[in-house]
């Protein structure tokens, strides 16, 4: 049997995605009929940095499939400290789980983490460069909504420079074209050309505008994106607030939203969107985090057994 | 000038840059081959002032793949039977291991000891290398 792992975004192809996301309505709506799908399977959860949320979601999903759940505390001081190398820890690892999520500070240590796997891998986020179940999560958020992953106008608003979420998202769309981007953010923090370019070569039919305002933007989107803005990415302090400010989603603001417009958000939410937006059918971010975890025992069951098709 | 033997059947590397002949020596694993070979350093040459040299003799099988990146004005000429048969540049390698240093500090290759750096060629115009673990770029 062929190991497959799941490391990149585009690492898989559109009709690719379409095929987990078919399976992912289906746990959707009859999740009892797979609530012992994976029973007598082991997903080892290994985060080299703690990110609770993405934690959670995973191991959530492994549960709701029947699996169990193996948690390596804390690999940085267990195995790490004492001078272990990430190949030989995911070796030892495989031997006792069917499955291995990883989460690692390093910027492609997914990849070679999965060359040495011989048990399937999924990148839980390396350093700056991949979270792509991140990309599942919003990708299958949109689709569960608006039941259809292109001709949109998405509105991706806030610190769009070092967000990866926000890039990862940009290519996954950009690639199966006729989209409408909208960039809302600050100078300080607009895309990176670099992004932009590579985005814009992946599909056709795409186009991008770059706009500081938010309240303008907002009128023509049929997904709004928001992130948040660090206060690291600033020098000062007053810079900061003032931009944070500028870029709050407000119930206010949503009145010029079209009815049908989702908001989205990756979550942790900070001061971006006001409390009074949660009340709007149109703000989705709680459910965008329930369709991570059903989108993410999507990708389970099909590492582990091939999705739907296999079992026949 | 120095003299070496005409070479009846073999390979000879030329215009190399005067200095690195050895380096490529070592890189080929000259040192331990039991057919004969010669290290020709500071030839005078009218394109390049000064040039190093290899000549390989009795083997026409050689993987000279990486030579494009360590000498990329390099020639090579391939003699049968004391005629040339081929005569040719060696182009980037598309994809090289070990060789090229990953200069992103956060990327898992600095830090991994198993990570063995890989760069696949994304730009021949330009030389351009990528890391095929982080994405850093490497000019050549
Ligand atoms: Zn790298």
């Amino acid at each position: 049997m062929q190991t497959r792992n799941f490391i990149n975004s585009l690492d898989l192809s559109p009709s690719q995605y379409d095929r987990l996301f078919d399976l992912a309505d289906r746990i959707n709506h009859a999740p009892a009929t797979y609530a012992q799908r994976c029973q007598g399977k082991v997903m080892a959860s290994l985060f080299y940095e703690p990110s609770t949320r993405t934690r959670l979601s995973f191991e959530a999903a492994m549960l709701r499939l029947g699996g169990q759940i193996l948690t390596v505390a804390d690999p940085k001081t267990s195995s790490a400290a004492k001078g272990e190398s990430l190949a030989d820890t995911i070796r030892t690892i495989a031997g006792y789980a069917d499955l291995i999520v990883m989460r690692h500070p390093r910027e492609g240590a997914a990849q070679l983490a999965g060359e040495y796997s011989p048990v399937p891998l999924i990148n839980g986020g390396d350093g700056a460069r991949e979270h792509p179940t991140q990309t599942l999560t919003d990708l299958f958020t949109i689709r569960t909504f608006l039941g259809r992953l292109r001709g949109l106008s998405v509105g991706l608003c806030g610190d769009l420079r070092y967000g990866r979420t926000v890039h990862s998202l940009i290519r996954a769309l950009a690639r199966l074209g006729d989209q409408r981007f909208v960039l809302i953010s600050p100078d300080e923090l607009r895309l990176p050309d670099r992004v932009l370019s590579s985005a814009a070569a992946l599909g056709e039919g795409n186009t991008f505008e770059q706009t500081a305002s938010m309240d303008e933007a907002l009128t023509r989107c049929d997904v709004l994106y928001v992130t948040r803005i660090q206060k690291e990415r600033f020098f000062n302090e007053e810079d900061y607030i003032a931009l944070r400010d500028t870029y709050v989603l407000t119930a206010g603001k949503m009145q010029q939203a079209k009815p049908e417009m989702i908001v989205m958000h990756p979550l942790p939410r900070v001061t971006e969107i006001e409390a009074n937006v949660d009340d709007d059918p149109r703000a989705v971010y709680f459910e965008q985090a329930r369709l991570g975890m059903i989108v993410r025992m999507a990708l389970i069951l099909d590492l582990l057994e091939g999705g739907d098709d296999a079992a026949g | 000038m120095l003299r070496v033997d005409r070479i009846e059947r073999g390979i000879v590397l030329d215009h190399i840059q005067a200095g690195n002949g050895l380096r490529i020596f070592d890189r080929l694993g000259l040192r331990d081959v039991s057919f004969p070979v010669a290290l020709i350093m500071n030839v005078r040459s009218t394109k390049m002032g000064r040039k190093d040299m290899i000549k390989i003799s009795d083997t026409l099988e050689l993987d000279l793949t990486m030579l494009g990146l360590l000498e990329p004005n390099i020639t090579v000429t391939y003699i049968d039977d004391g005629n040339v048969t081929r005569k040719e540049a060696i182009p980037l390698p598309e994809r090289v291991e070990g060789l090229i240093e990953c200069k992103n500090p956060r990327c898992i290759t600095t830090y991994e000891r198993h990570g063995i750096s890989v760069f696949t060629l994304v730009d021949r115009s330009t030389s351009e290398y990528e890391c095929a673990y982080c994405g850093e770029r490497a000019r050549m």
